[in-house]
């Protein structure tokens, strides 16, 4: 719709926008790059830099939409714009922590299927601990919890199970048994925030062990098969029931 | 792919729609998104009585003799209600093509598939158009980045030069010239225009601004069923 072009980024925060809405800026993002002044006092806050997230694309003065969402922001640190869409088909990010399962192994490397294009790459020694004598057990089919090192556009999706200090911090091959299923993007945003409501009334329910990819995958171990099944019913259900029927459902399960 | 403004001077358009009082009226549109399990994006989008199944994949693994360096290789597939895939269905497949690739930002996914299968569940009159508003809704469902939305709108041709929007199949058949354009959303361009028939140079142009106007319906439709579906979230 024509009065959809040139619409102000802030009037838009927590609305539906559509791809080809264009959203302009307030003109304070574009002083501090127009003229190169020097700031004499320390007493203003510089602008910063504006984050543009997914979803988003910078085009002249403003930003332009290239997905329907709902538009999010973010105003500390320069700010931040993004746009919160539901997907089910996941695109590599560097960062990302995710679930990939071992399709096979080249050499020196696993290839795993993370969902996305491309199967990603794994380094047998991006391991804690491991060296070319200790190398980690694993097999095709085993599941992996890891990150992504390189992530682009270009370029193969590297990952690996350490971070930056050599330290597995919760990464690595995910043990025997439990189960693995498949969620939209959205859902898993939301079981990641932090304090999420449908852990807290999950933990409530009976223990169990849970691992979240940003890449829909979901890995929930409990005590018993059928403990294991309740807990995945209601993860798949949730992306369609709302917080008061999903309140109503759980007090059922508790029994077992 | 042509691109068109309105025409210079387009004269006063008598539109006779199925609707009475003389206006142009696009028949009552309604769609369902993300009904399919499998599919990465599906929508089903019912336009009167012509209703089409669209299913999108992407963006995936190409095959290697399929896979562009630069961006992501689309394929469409549209599938007819009875027997096999044709010629003419091949021509709908390659126009459907073109005007998503038009729209799509296949750039950011390169050495990428992304498959579009559309199925005709029934065809009442305005099959092409229905079908591109099916992909426009399926590529929006499986968050594609896109330039900007398109849409699609037929017109019929009377044999006395009466503009009848959204043709019925008895309209389209009793028409001179059936006219197909998909609109984009951003300044309203005509990014793909098909014709059926005989007409004028004149006469296209007239079609062509009924049929921009027209399209203001049809993405008001997309912001109101896009705004419903996130309004649960």
């Amino acid at each position: 719709m024509a009065a959809e072009r040139g619409l102000a980024a802030e009037a838009c925060v927590g609305q539906v926008v559509l791809p080809g809405d264009l959203l302009l800026l307030p003109a304070s993002y574009g002083e501090d790059t127009e003229g190169e002044r020097l700031r004499l006092s320390t007493g203003a806050a510089p602008a910063g830099r504006l984050l543009c997230g997914p979803g988003l694309r910078r085009s002249g003065a403003g930003l332009l939409v290239t997905k329907c969402g709902l538009l999010r922001h973010r105003p500390a640190g320069g700010g931040a714009f993004w746009v919160d869409s539901q997907q089910k088909r996941y695109v590599p990010v560097k960062g990302d922590h995710v679930i990939g399962i071992v399709t096979a192994k080249a050499g020196d490397v696993f290839k795993l299927d993370v969902g996305g294009s491309e199967p990603a790459s794994l380094s047998y020694l991006a391991f804690e601990g491991a060296t070319k004598r200790n190398r980690p057990n694993v097999q095709v089919g085993d599941l992996i919890y890891g990150q992504f090192l390189v992530a682009n556009k270009d370029m193969e999706p590297e990952m690996v199970c350490i971070d930056s200090s050599g330290k597995s911090s919760g990464m690595g091959i995910i043990g025997q048994d439990g189960f693995l299923f498949k969620v939209s993007l959205g859902l898993i945003r939301k079981l990641l925030a932090p304090k999420s409501e449908i852990i807290q009334e999950l933990s409530q329910l009976y223990p169990f062990e849970l691992v979240l990819g940003m890449n829909g995958r979901i890995w929930v171990k409990a005590k018993t098969v059928q403990q294991t099944l309740i807990i995945v019913n209601i993860l798949e259900a949730c992306e369609y029931m709302t917080a008061e029927q999903r309140r109503q459902a759980l007090p059922k399960f508790s029994g077992n | 792919m042509m691109e068109h403004g309105p025409g210079p001077g387009a004269g006063p358009v008598r539109a006779a729609g199925p609707v009475q009082g003389g206006q142009c009226r696009l028949r009552p549109l309604s769609c369902e998104q993300g009904l399919l399990s499998r599919p990465d994006g599906s929508v089903v989008f019912l336009q009167g009585d012509t209703s089409v199944l669209a299913g999108l994949y992407g963006p995936a693994e190409a095959k290697l003799s399929k896979e562009l360096p630069d961006r992501a290789a689309l394929e469409v597939l549209l599938r007819p209600k009875v027997g096999l895939p044709g010629v003419l269905e091949r021509s709908r497949e390659q126009q459907l093509r073109q005007t998503c690739e038009a729209v799509l930002l296949g750039a950011l996914h390169p050495r990428t598939a992304v498959t579009l299968v559309l199925q005709v569940l029934s065809d009442a009159g305005s099959l092409l158009s229905c079908c591109l508003n099916a992909a426009c809704m399926g590529l929006l469902d499986a968050g594609l980045p896109l330039r900007s939305l398109f849409c699609g709108v037929t017109c019929a041709l009377g044999p006395d030069g009466a503009i009848t929007l959204d043709p019925t199949a008895r309209q389209e058949q009793e028409a001179r010239a059936v006219l197909t354009f998909a609109i984009d959303s951003c300044d309203r361009k005509v990014l793909m225009a098909t014709t059926r028939g005989s007409c004028s140079v004149k006469e296209i142009h007239q079609c062509m601004v009924v049929a921009q106007n027209a399209s203001d319906t049809i993405f008001r439709f997309y912001r109101d069923s896009l705004r419903r579906r996130y309004s649960k979230c």
